[in-house]
C-alpha cells in the first residue's frame, strides 16, 4: 500500500511535538486569555442588559405612582371644589333666612311703633276736641247765654258733627 | 491593529528574506540526468501523474518552480530544508541541497561513513559496503534501508510556519483585549472565528459544563487544520493536511483526549452496558470499544487526508487539461477551460478547506461530549 509507505514516523513525530507545543503555547498565551476575555464581555452585556430592564421597570413603577398621585390629587380637588360650593350655598341660604327674619322682625317693629304712634295721635286728637269742644262750649256759653233753645240745638249739632267724625 | 500589522510586515519580510536569498544560493543545476530529455519539462500523461504523484509527497526542500535557462540548464526556485536523520552510525544532519533535486536514488551523500540517498521523497542508508543503489524489479532499493527522517521537511516547514501564524494572530487577539472589549485590526477578523468554535462546535456537542477544558484543544486543531488547508491551496504547494502521518498523528490527540477525559458512566456503558442481557454485554463491549478506539479516530484521519489529497489531485489534474487538452482545443482554448474549471474548483476547496477543518473539529468534540457525558441515574436503581 502506498498509503502505509508513505506514512512516516519522522513527520508523524515532529508533527506530534509542534501540536503539543502549539496546544500549550496558544492555551497558554492566546486561548485562555481570548476566552476569559470573551466571558468576561458576555457576562458584561448580559448584567448590563438586566440592570436597564431593573430600571425600566422601576421606571414603570415610578410613573404608575405619580399617575397614581396626580388622580388623587385631581379627586381630592374635586372634593375641595364641591364642599367650598355646598359651604357657600348653605351660608348663602342661611344669610338670607337670616335677612328674611331680621327684616320681619324690622317691618313687626315699625308697624307696633305706627300702632302705637296711631293710637297715641288719636288719643291726643280726642283730647284736643275735647278741648276744643270745651272751649267752642265756653264761648257758645259766654256769647250766647240769652237764647237757650238755640245754645242747646247747636250743641246738639256739634257733638252730633263730632261722633259722625 | 498596530501591533498586528507590524508582526505582518515582520512576517512578510522574513519570507521575502528567505526566498530571495535561497534563491539564488539553492538553485543548482541538475547533475544526474533524469528524464530531463526535453529539459524537464511535464508535457505526457505519465509526467503529469508523476508531478501529482510527487506534489502529493512531503518534500525535503522547498521547491517553487523550475526553468531552463538558454544554456540549457534546468534551473530550480527554492530554497532547501535541513536535513535531520537517525541513522544507524547516530544522528545525521545536511542541508537538503546535497541531493541537488535528484529524487531517484542516483546522488549519494556521505555522513559519519555512512552513504544517503534520497529516493521518492524518502531518504535512504545504503547498506555498509555499497557505493550505490541496486534496484529490483518493481524499483524498490535492495541494497538500502529507510532510515528515522525528523528533517524540516515541506510538511513540518508548513506546520512551523501555521504555528508561527496562529500565534501571532490569537497572541494580538489576546493583547487586544487589554486595550477594550472590542478587538481591532486582524482580532475582529479572528474573534467571530472563535466565537463560532466555542458556540457552535464545542458548547452544542460537549455541553455548557465541561466545554472549557477542551477549548484549548479543539480551538488549535480548527485553525491548525484550517489555515494548512488554506496555504494547501496558495501556490506554494504545501500538501500539510493531505499527509497521512499529520492527520493520524490529529485523529491519535483526538483519541487520546476522550479516552483520558471518559467519565465513570461513559466506561461503565462501553464496557458493561446496563439494561441488556448479560450475555450479550461482553460482545457490546467489544463493539463499543472497537468503535471508539478504532473506527472513530480511523474515520476521522481518513476524512481529512482523502479529502485533501482529492482536491490537490483534482485541482492539478484540471490544470493539467491545459497541457492535455492543447491538441484539441489549441493553446487559447485548453488555457481557458482549464483556467474556469481550475477558478471553479479551487472556490470549492476553499468551502472545503473550512469544511474538513469544522468536521475535523466537530466530530472531536462529538466524541469528547459522548466520552464526558454524566448519564440520569434514574433509571440505575431499579
Amino acid at each position: 500500500m502506498d498509503i502505509f509507505n508513505d506514512f512516516s514516523i519522522g513527520l508523524f513525530a515532529m508533527q506530534a511535538v509542534i501540536l503539543l507545543v502549539l496546544i500549550f503555547l496558544l492555551g497558554k498565551f492566546a486561548w485562555k486569555p481570548i476566552l476569559k476575555s470573551l466571558d468576561e464581555r458576555e457576562t458584561g452585556i448580559s448584567d448590563a442588559l438586566a440592570a436597564a430592564e431593573e430600571a425600566k421597570k422601576e421606571m414603570q413603577n415610578v410613573t404608575a405612582d405619580s399617575e397614581r398621585l396626580l388622580q388623587e390629587a385631581r379627586t381630592e380637588r374635586e372634593t375641595l371644589i364641591k364642599e367650598a360650593r355646598e359651604m357657600k350655598d348653605k351660608i348663602v341660604a342661611d344669610a338670607k333666612e337670616q335677612a328674611q327674619l331680621e327684616g320681619d322682625k324690622i317691618v313687626k317693629q315699625a308697624q307696633a311703633t305706627i300702632e302705637s304712634e296711631k293710637k297715641a295721635a288719636v288719643a291726643d286728637i280726642k283730647n284736643q276736641v275735647a278741648s276744643l269742644s270745651v272751649e267752642i262750649a265756653e264761648k257758645v256759653l259766654k256769647e250766647q247765654l240769652a237764647n237757650k233753645d238755640k245754645q242747646l240745638a247747636l250743641v246738639e249739632n256739634m257733638l252730633g258733627d263730632i261722633k259722625l267724625n | 491593529m498596530n501591533i498586528a500589522s507590524k508582526y505582518f510586515s515582520k512576517l512578510a519580510l522574513l519570507i521575502i528574506l528567505m526566498s530571495s536569498f535561497q534563491g539564488f544560493s539553492i538553485s543548482g543545476d541538475e547533475k544526474e540526468g533524469h528524464s530531463t530529455e526535453d529539459g524537464g519539462k511535464v508535457n505526457t500523461k505519465e509526467e503529469i501523474s508523476d508531478y501529482i504523484a510527487h506534489h502529493l509527497k512531503d518534500s525535503h526542500d522547498f521547491h517553487l518552480f523550475s526553468y531552463t535557462n538558454d544554456a540549457g540548464e534546468r534551473k530550480h526556485i527554492g530554497f532547501s530544508l535541513p536535513v535531520i536523520i537517525w541513522s544507524s552510525k547516530g544522528l545525521v544532519t545536511f542541508m537538503s541541497s546535497e541531493f541537488h533535486h535528484d529524487d531517484a536514488g542516483h546522488t549519494i551523500v556521505e555522513r559519519k561513513g555512512s552513504k544517503f540517498t534520497k529516493l521518492h521523497s524518502k531518504i535512504y542508508e545504503l547498506d555498509a559496503g555499497a557505493t550505490a543503489v541496486s534496484f529490483d524489479e518493481e524499483h524498490h532499493a535492495t541494497n538500502a534501508h529507510k532510515v528515522l527522517d525528523f528533517s524540516i521537511t515541506k510538511s513540518v516547514f508548513g506546520i512551523l510556519l501555521a504555528g508561527l501564524l496562529m500565534f501571532l494572530g490569537f497572541r494580538s487577539l489576546a493583547k487586544g483585549y487589554k486595550k477594550g472589549a472590542i478587538p481591532t485590526g486582524v482580532g475582529r477578523v479572528l474573534e467571530p472565528l472563535v466565537l463560532y468554535v466555542r458556540d457552535e462546535i464545542a458548547r452544542p456537542n460537549i455541553g455548557e459544563k465541561k466545554y472549557k477544558k477542551f477549548m484549548p484543544y479543539l480551538l488549535t486543531v480548527f485553525f491548525f487544520i484550517w489555515i494548512l488547508n488554506l496555504i494547501g491551496l496558495t501556490p506554494l504547494g504545501f500538501n500539510v493536511t493531505g499527509q497521512i502521518a499529520v492527520t493520524v498523528c490529529l485523529a491519535l490527540f483526538t483519541l487520546v483526549v476522550y479516552i483520558t477525559n471518559g467519565s465513570k458512566d461513559f466506561w461503565a456503558h462501553t464496557l458493561w452496558m446496563p439494561g441488556v442481557p448479560k450475555i450479550l454485554r461482553p460482545v457490546l463491549a467489544l463493539l463499543e470499544l472497537v468503535g471508539f478506539i478504532l473506527i472513530k479516530p480511523f474515520s476521522l484521519l481518513v476524512r481529512l487526508f482523502a479529502n485533501i489529497t482529492a482536491g490537490h489531485s483534482v485541482v492539478m489534474g484540471i490544470a493539467a487539461l491545459m497541457i492535455l487538452l492543447k491538441e484539441d482545443f489549441s493553446t487559447p482554448g485548453a488555457t481557458g477551460i482549464s483556467f474556469f474549471l481550475t477558478l471553479f474548483l479551487m472556490i470549492i476547496e476553499v468551502l472545503v478547506a473550512f469544511l474538513q477543518a469544522f468536521i475535523f473539529t466537530m466530530l472531536s468534540a462529538l466524541f469528547i461530549g459522548m466520552a464526558v457525558e454524566e448519564h440520569d441515574h434514574a433509571h440505575d436503581h431499579h
